[in-house]
């Protein structure tokens, strides 16, 4: 067992692509945790859209020992986070089970929303911080700028900041030394009764549920019977372990150590992140106070494009829910797309993330429905209900009034694209609540419906902005506004998956654009295809898809006829990938493509 | 079952694959070769008739087509040859009708006569277009003049001449194509094959275009306007489409081709030829190899060109002929073919209530809207 004047917990946090994982990958290499021919980039990143994306989106949590200058050998666990907003609860829940942080900044590009959201979570769970600053390799980083932007916008002290390079190593060996020096030592009692953190849990289709844990007071062992104080589960210890990053199963885990537990749990939804885990037996009694719920923001539909596919899409939703309890999913019928499910997830990256999961780990072609916040809708009777898909709007008559979600944003943006972010804030209904300088940049406080912002919001900000932009929010309540119900019409026949909430003032603008973008993304048919926008009975936009005039193949002799039947064989995989509405092939992935604008 | 092929003909295909020089749009199995021992050649095609013959002798046959590549470059004893080895072993229809595929220049104008004596009785011939620049960007070796020249000896020399045009080429106009049409309708005797464009992946043409070169093709509406005045011209000039890009004044459609879009029998000679033969209450379809070196050498080596020979099942020999059969302006018969129509009873329901197909005299046939988004019909019918 360690001395916990030996131990020291802490998070890499820092805005997204700033250089946790690499940072990650430094210390886990300069420590020998792992030898350097195995030894690759963004070693925690394991998952292969973490890969693809060079992005981070799991937290995963390491154990390392090292010799301080000091003579003494430390345990240091790390938790490396995700820099996305979309996962801003991985980082806030992480910070929860240690003590310190590592702010890392990257030197070239200063404080970004994702910095100062960050700075807030670890003030909130009272974190020592370091400041690191990354990446001064390049020939474009200004530290000293940056430490003024850190202690001008943020307000913590910068003149102690780390300068490194993750990728060069330079500076490396000062980080470990001030993690040591400069971050506090877990507290914890050895021999009062167990109490420990559920900090996380994933499925591993060997060992069953993993759950990671840090221990606050006692010992946990091997063996042990434990208990879930908030859902009174009971579980025999199977194994105890730590990541190096690898599993390694040792015999007990003593107050501050962070590390893993496996006790045949079934699925992950028997965990509660934030509960606490104590003996059966002699156990505590008071809880840790726990994290708040992540909640699902953005709600789609998910059909297989080819309905035989149904049972398969249901087995893959409910095995990757085995693993990430932060997604929903609920059966859902359309007329049109027959059987289905309507998911809810973080934000629009995590849709992404999962859709993409199932279509590439369980070979499901999938047809995402046009993404939905949740609407709260009071009914004239006084009661009120939620909406989480456009088509279940009730019928008006019982309707009262609609309230939709509003968040508070916050954007940071170089001054000469300010009033660029303005206008789009501006033309998604935001309102102004602040707007500050930092030096050349200004940090702009905006009010915005989740509505208008959950789709492809970021997207426009980097397009605009040339990626100079960083954007966060927080979700801050509901209010009233006017809205309705727009649905879309091809060849006549309203196509539910394509229906969307919108605002009075913005409905005929927004029915224009996907009427417009409809038309370029369905294929020309046989006859001419009127594609329309309507409210209730009323047309507010219209497009017609012209008929298709020519595709006849010019020559088709006696060895034509083989490779003819070929390209037919091909066009029927083809249309695989597209849904029949009433007579008319909508492709996959029109549905979301119609829903991004241009503006 | 296909039992009954007479109804669509049986005819022999001989696939000459070598040309002078190799177009830039042209995807059939031509090559260049310098030396070609058509001795060598001649030998090779024997064999091959001695192997497929077999249980074939004594049918009736109605067409045979020398196409290729350039079956003009052949020495006419070795069409003769070829041509009497063939009628040594069937029966020949007293109207067997026997194509030779001609490029127009003047040295194989000078063949025109052997071949009419070694018993071809109707030549195809590749003019493609009417004035020299276009033809230039087609990388054609001759001239306007000389492919008329070639042309009026042709129509001297044999009864039955049609020639191909390809339209709708880079920067041409609908007026550019209306004269040129015209002109061609004026010397056309009574067949005429016009052709889009079609951009094929893997020839010069298809490289350039994907690489965004080949600028000025015509637009899916100019293609389709261009589609549309051919028709319009052909009709009013008695020469109306009898299959979608073959013309033919009424009696004198190509009965080879006939062969292929009734789905009758063909054998396939030479090199990457295909075959479609009915025996034993089964449809087989044949292909040889490729490559003309390789063929050779299989035929030489081992007694058979062949590189495959697949029964085709009955529904899947029905699907075929509802392809090939619907490219004719007269369609397919609804009752040979009910077998694979009466699987597709809703779908065609839809394609006739839009206005794609119709039915007359008992045949299922496109509609004049229809004909010309075949694919599309195809693609309902066939890949829904
Ligand atoms: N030049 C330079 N590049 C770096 C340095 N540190 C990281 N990078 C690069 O920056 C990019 C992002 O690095 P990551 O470590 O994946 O960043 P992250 O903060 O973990 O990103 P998320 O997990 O997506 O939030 C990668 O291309 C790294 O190679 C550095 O010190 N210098
Ligand atoms: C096998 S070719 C040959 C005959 C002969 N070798 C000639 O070129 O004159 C038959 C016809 O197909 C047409 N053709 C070939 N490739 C084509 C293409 N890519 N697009 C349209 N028509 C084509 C030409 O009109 C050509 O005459
Ligand atoms: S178009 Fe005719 S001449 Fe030109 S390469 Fe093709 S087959 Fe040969
Ligand atoms: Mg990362």
């Amino acid at each position: 067992m360690t001395k916990l004047s030996n131990i020291r917990n802490f998070s890499i946090v820092a805005h997204i692509d700033h250089g946790k994982s690499t940072l990650a990958d430094r210390l886990i290499q300069s420590t020998g945790t792992v030898a350097d021919r195995d030894m690759e980039a963004q070693l925690l990143d394991t998952m292969d859209i973490e890969k693809e994306r060079g992005i981070t989106i799991k937290a995963n949590s390491v154990r390392i020992e090292y010799k301080a200058k000091d003579g003494e050998t430390y345990i240091l666990n790390l938790i490396d986070t995700p820099g996305h907003v979309d996962f801003a609860y991985e980082v806030s829940r992480s910070m929860r089970a240690v003590e310190g942080s590592l702010l890392v900044v990257d030197a070239s590009q200063g404080v970004e929303a994702q910095t100062l959201a960050n700075v807030y979570h670890a003030l909130d769970a009272d974190h020592e911080i370091v400041p690191v600053l990354n990446k001064i390799d390049l020939p474009a980083a200004e530290p000293e700028q940056v430490c003024e932007q850190i202690e001008d916008v943020i307000g913590i002290d910068a003149s102690d900041a780390v300068h490194i390079s993750a990728k060069t190593g330079i500076g490396i060996p000062d980080v470990l030394e001030a993690i040591v020096t400069r971050l506090p030592a877990p507290e914890g009692e050895r021999d009062a009764p167990l109490k420990a953190m559920l900090v996380d849990s994933w499925y591993d289709s060997y060992l069953g549920v993993v759950v990671l844990v840090r221990i606050i007071d006692g010992v946990l062992k091997k063996g042990d019977k434990i208990k879930m104080i908030n859902t009174g589960a009971l579980y025999p210890v199977d194994r105890i372990g730590v990541f190096r990053p690898g599993m390694e199963v040792i015999d007990e885990l003593g107050p501050g150590e962070m590390g893993f537990l496996t006790a045949s749990i079934k699925q992950v939804r028997d965990t509660r992140v934030g509960d606490t885990i104590t003996h059966e037996k002699k156990g505590c009694t008071e809880a840790l106070p726990g994290f708040k719920p992540s909640q699902p923001v953005v709600f789609c539909g998910l059909f297989p494009v080819d309905s035989a596919e149904f049972e398969d899409l249901r087995n893959a939703i409910e095995k990757l829910s085995l693993n990430d309890a932060s997604f929903s999913s609920e059966m859902e019928t359309s007329a049109a797309l027959g059987f289905g499910f309507r998911c809810g997830f973080l934000g629009l990256l995590h849709l992404e993330v999962i859709r993409d999961r199932l279509e590439r780990e369980y070979n499901i072609d999938l047809i995402t429905t046009a993404p939905s916040v949740i609407y709260n809708i009071h009914m004239r009777d006084g009661s009120m209900v939620e909406l989480h898909n456009p088509a279940d709007m009730p019928d008006l008559t019982h309707v009262d009034h609609l309230e939709e979600p509003r968040i508070k944003a916050t954007i940071l943006v170089p001054d000469e694209y300010l009033g660029d972010v303005l206008k789009l804030c501006q033309d998604r209904r935001g309102i102004q609540e602040d707007l500050t300088y930092a030096g050349s940049r200004a940090m702009v406080v905006y009010d915005l419906p989740l509505n208008e912002v959950v789709f492809d919001f970021y997207d426009r900000l980097k397009s605009v902005t040339k990626g100079y932009a960083s954007f966060d929010y927080v979700m801050t309540g509901y209010r009233e506004d006017r809205l309705v119900k727009m649905q879309i019409m091809v060849n006549d026949e309203p196509v539910d998956a394509l229906s969307t909430m919108v605002h009075t003032d913005r409905a005929e603008a927004r029915g224009r654009a996907m009427v417009e973008k409809l038309k370029d993304l369905i294929p020309r048919h046989m006859f001419k295809i009127p594609i329309q926008a309507a409210i209730g009975g009323r047309i507010i936009a219209r497009e017609t898809l012209s008929a298709m005039r020519k595709d006849v193949t010019a020559k088709c002799y006696g060895g034509d006829a083989t490779r003819k039947k070929k390209l037919l064989e091909k066009q029927k995989k083809g249309k695989k990938k597209m849904r029949q509405f009433g007579k008319v092939d909508i492709p996959q992935e029109a549905f979301i493509s119609a829903l991004k604008m241009d503006g | 079952m296909l039992e009954d092929w007479q109804h669509g003909g049986f005819g022999v295909y001989v696939h000459w694959p070598f040309c002078q020089s190799k177009c830039p749009y042209c995807d059939f199995n031509s090559h260049v070769s310098a030396n070609v021992d058509q001795k060598r050649w001649f030998s090779a095609f024997l064999s091959e008739i001695e192997r497929t013959v077999v249980g074939l002798e004594g049918r009736q046959l109605s067409s045979i087509y020398f196409g290729g590549g350039t079956p003009s470059l052949m020495e006419p004893w070795l069409v003769e040859g070829i041509l009497d080895a063939l009628k040594s072993k069937f029966l020949i229809a007293n109207d067997i009708e026997i194509t030779l595929e001609a490029n127009p220049t003047s040295v194989e104008a000078g063949r025109f006569q052997a071949y009419h004596d070694a018993g071809v009785n109707r030549v195809s011939m590749g003019i493609q277009a009417l004035n020299v620049p276009d033809l230039k960007r087609l990388g054609r070796l001759h001239s306007v003049n000389e492919g008329q020249d070639a042309f009026d000896t042709a129509r001297h020399i044999f009864d039955r001449v049609s020639f191909d045009l390809i339209y709708a080429r880079q920067d041409q106009t609908l007026d550019q194509w209306r004269s040129e049409l015209k002109q061609a309708l004026a010397m056309s005797v009574d067949h005429l094959s016009l052709y889009q464009l079609t951009i094929e992946p893997g020839t010069a043409f298809g490289d350039r275009f994907s690489k965004g070169g080949l600028a000025g093709l015509p637009s899916e509406d100019l293609g389709a306007d261009m589609y549309e005045l051919t028709q319009e011209l052909c009709e009013a000039a008695g020469m109306p489409a009898y299959e979608t890009s073959n013309h033919a004044a009424v009696g004198s459609e190509s009965r080879h081709n006939l062969v292929y879009w009734n789905s009758g029998d063909y054998l396939g000679l030479g090199p990457g030829a295909h075959g479609r033969i009915t025996q034993y209450g089964h449809r087989i379809a044949t292909e040889t190899h490729l490559a003309p070196g390789k063929w050779l050498d299989a035929v030489e080596n081992s007694g058979s060109g062949e590189s495959l020979s697949r029964k085709q099942d009955g529904f899947e020999a029905q699907e075929e002929a509802l392809m090939m059969g619907l490219r004719l302006r007269s369609g397919i018969d609804e009752v040979r073919f009910e077998q694979v129509l009466n699987t597709k009873v809703e779908k065609i329901q839809g394609l006739k209530e839009i206005g794609m197909l119709e039915t007359a005299n008992g045949f299922l046939r496109t509609t004049e809207q229809g004909r010309p988004v075949l694919n599309a019909i195809l693609r309902e019918l066939l890949a829904g």
